[in-house]
């Protein structure tokens, strides 16, 4: 077997090796080391610190970690640091250092290794540029879902007379703009529109066929009276599309105030969406199902239930999207259901629609998972207002 | 929130001796003090804690708005002061925690009975006729090799260190911990710490002031410490024989013994 020498081998080794006083001293150095740095040993040993070796960015990194932290451990692995070469020069370097002790267990020395890494360091600052670029990508992502999402939907609410409203959009994704819809709008005749609905999926389709429901609701109300006919002109307009791969249905509920003397009188009209509930001034909690509603826009010839029923002062109707009802309460399959709902509206009511909005998004709060966007609109008589 | 939890704060040394805060800088946490504990806790009771964002203070409290000035770290000491009760409180600051020390002492002086600010420097960056030691270049190199260093932080980093058969005292997660902090507010801290300015609040410290520096510190070069000295009423200056920023590690018997004679005169 060939013997390596051993002097040889120290010197011109395929790494630096340096040897320090514990202050930081150059006590020995090899060749390979003084060749990348372009100084002569005499130039080092005993004059510099290893410290004097890095650059000033380095040497605070020196200061503040590696020193710290290679005086606690008695030793310290893989640290990049870059060389100041006596030309002036930067050579990018992998460090690793460790603590001679003596036979008392008194440390002596500091023996360090010193690895070429300007290849790798290239490397690496293509990687963390890519990763930059990435995080700042997805920020803008972020912004623009967030300030799309915010354009198709009504801000503020305007408010009818007599009335309070509270309306809150949840997004589950911060990068998937969601489906959820809602908006309360004047009709002639002192008449309010409203709806609140749900594009099945997630993503730009679904945004674009968010806002084509939108406004096809808000045109055909101002040619509809009835609120059924207001929903089947929608259908026709999604159900167009059917064929085609950015198809998209809904579920949908539809309804017009019209003002009496005790209040207003509300017609719904539903697509497969959660009943509404109306809060009662006396307490009682009624759902409005439109039983029988089919989805908007998957059918030729859909199914459009309606109801008609009054509101007074101190009554709040809720209408919300199948988000919240789904919400996960818990690490399992639970979902937060539509029992407890009702029970957690029962404990609500009386109340307005600010308070009821307001209690509802806590209670959104204390789920454990919103897996889909969830849309609430509440609207409350309060028979405190004007006809102004 | 429990200030006790937020900045991970322990008390040892004798229980009825005067307060001593100890107070970590930049790029580690309260065990810095570790080789001075043992001697400066026999006259004294000491307090220890962590800079939030920092060791193993509570991440979640760490605020970006809160913590983008020094001014946020001097309120916390002070709200630790307040919450925990404490008077005649003799608080050391090691490197940038000299001058969080300075701006908590002028905002309420009477909480303390004594300043020991162990290599401080008011203002790292060079400008005009003052010699901070640094310029910009400079502090953006040192956020570079923060980037190329998420030291312990990334798992590929953290050395595995088969515990420490020198000092069986440092526990494993002890030295895990160290020095480790997430580089968002790693970066945020070498900010704050590298280009405040705190020249204009020395003269505002009306308590006994011992200025502690090391002989030779790349960080905090002798004139810094004179200027420091120089700027703050009635202030003595010590250099220490040492070499390094961080004399409680290079120098641990004569920093602890210069903290230990100043403690002695403040009460």
């Amino acid at each position: 077997m060939l013997e390596d020498d051993i002097d040889d081998l120290y010197d011109t080794a395929p790494c630096g090796n340096l040897s320090t006083l514990l202050d930081g001293t150059i006590a020995k150095i090899n060749v390979t080391l003084l060749d990348w740095l372009g100084y002569t040993r005499d130039e080092v040993v005993g004059r510099k610190r290893f410290s004097d070796l890095l650059t000033v960015g380095g040497r605070l990194y020196h200061e503040t970690h590696f020193a710290p932290l290679l005086q606690m451990r008695g030793e310290i692995n893989g640290i990049a640091l870059d060389l100041r070469c006596a030309d002036g020069s930067r050579m990018p370097v992998l460090v690793t250092s460790t603590v001679k002790t003596g036979g008392d267990g008194q440390p002596l020395l500091i023996r360090t290794t010193i690895f070429d890494a300007r290849e790798r360091r290239a490397y690496e600052r293509e990687l963390l540029y890519a990763s930059k670029q990435a995080e700042a990508e997805r920020e803008r992502l972020r912004e623009l879902v967030a300030e799309l999402q915010h354009s198709l939907l009504p801000d503020p609410l305007p408010t009818p007379p007599r009335m309070q409203v509270g309306a809150y959009y949840h997004m589950a994704s911060t990068d998937r703009i969601g489906g959820d819809f809602y908006d309360l709008f004047p009709l002639d005749g002192g008449r309010w529109g409203f709806f609140l609905g749900d594009v099945c999926g997630k993503g730009p389709v679904a945004a674009a066929t968010t806002a084509a429901a939108r406004y096809t609701l808000r045109t055909a109300a101002a040619y509809e009276p009835e609120p059924a006919a207001v929903l089947a002109h929608l259908n026709s307009v999604l159900y167009q599309g059917y064929h085609s791969r950015s198809h998209r249905h809904c579920t949908v509920v539809f309804g017009i105030l019209t003002p009496t003397a005790s209040g207003y009188s509300v017609t719904i009209a539903g697509g497969g969406h959660p009943a509404p509930m109306l809060l009662r001034a006396d307490g009682t909690v009624e759902a409005q199902p439109t039983t029988g509603g089919t989805l908007i826009g998957s059918l030729r010839k859909p199914n459009i239930a309606t109801r008609t029923f009054s509101v007074a002062a101190g009554d709040t109707l809720l209408l919300y999207s199948d988000g919240l009802p789904e919400a996960r309460t818990g690490p399992g399959t639970d979902r937060y259901g539509e029992e407890a709902l009702r029970t957690f509206l029962a404990q609500l009511t009386p109340t307005s629609a600010p308070v009821a909005v307001e209690a509802l998004t806590g209670l959104l709060g204390t789920l454990e998972r919103l897996d889909d966007d969830v849309a609430l609109m509440a609207l409350s008589f309060d028979g405190t207002g004007s006809d102004d | 929130m429990d200030v006790r939890v937020r900045s991970n704060i322990t008390f040892t040394g004798r229980d009825h001796g005067p307060v001593v805060m100890l107070s970590h800088g930049f790029g580690c946490d309260q065990n810095m003090w570790r080789q001075v504990t043992a001697k400066l806790g026999e006259q004294s009771r000491l307090l220890l804690f962590d800079h939030v964002g920092a060791g193993r203070s509570d991440l979640t409290a760490w605020d970006p708005a809160r913590y983008a000035s020094l001014d946020g770290y001097a309120r916390d000491v002070l709200e630790i002061c307040r919450d925990l009760d404490l008077r005649d409180v003799i608080f050391v600051g090691h490197s940038v925690s000299a001058m969080i020390g300075v701006l908590a002492v002028a905002e309420e002086p009477d909480r303390f009975a004594g300043l020991v600010l162990l290599t401080p420097s008011p203002c790292y960056i060079d400008e005009g006729d003052y010699r901070g030691g640094f310029t910009h270049d400079d502090i953006d190199e040192l956020l570079e090799s923060l980037d190329s260093n998420y030291l312990g932080w990334s798992a590929a980093m953290a050395p595995v260190i088969m515990g420490n058969p020198d000092r069986p005292e440092l526990g494993q997660e002890l030295t895990d911990s160290f020095c480790r902090t997430d580089p968002t507010i790693a970066k945020a801290f070498a900010r704050v710490t590298f280009l405040s300015d705190q020249r204009a609040d020395l003269p505002r410290v009306r308590v006994p002031t011992l200025v502690l520096q090391s002989a030779v510190d790349a960080i905090a070069p002798p004139e810094v410490g004179a200027y420091v000295s120089a700027h703050i009423p009635g202030s003595r200056l010590v250099t220490l024989d040492a070499i390094g920023h961080c004399p409680q590690l290079s120098a641990p018997q004569a920093t602890a013994q210069a903290i230990t004679s100043f403690v002695a005169e403040c009460r």
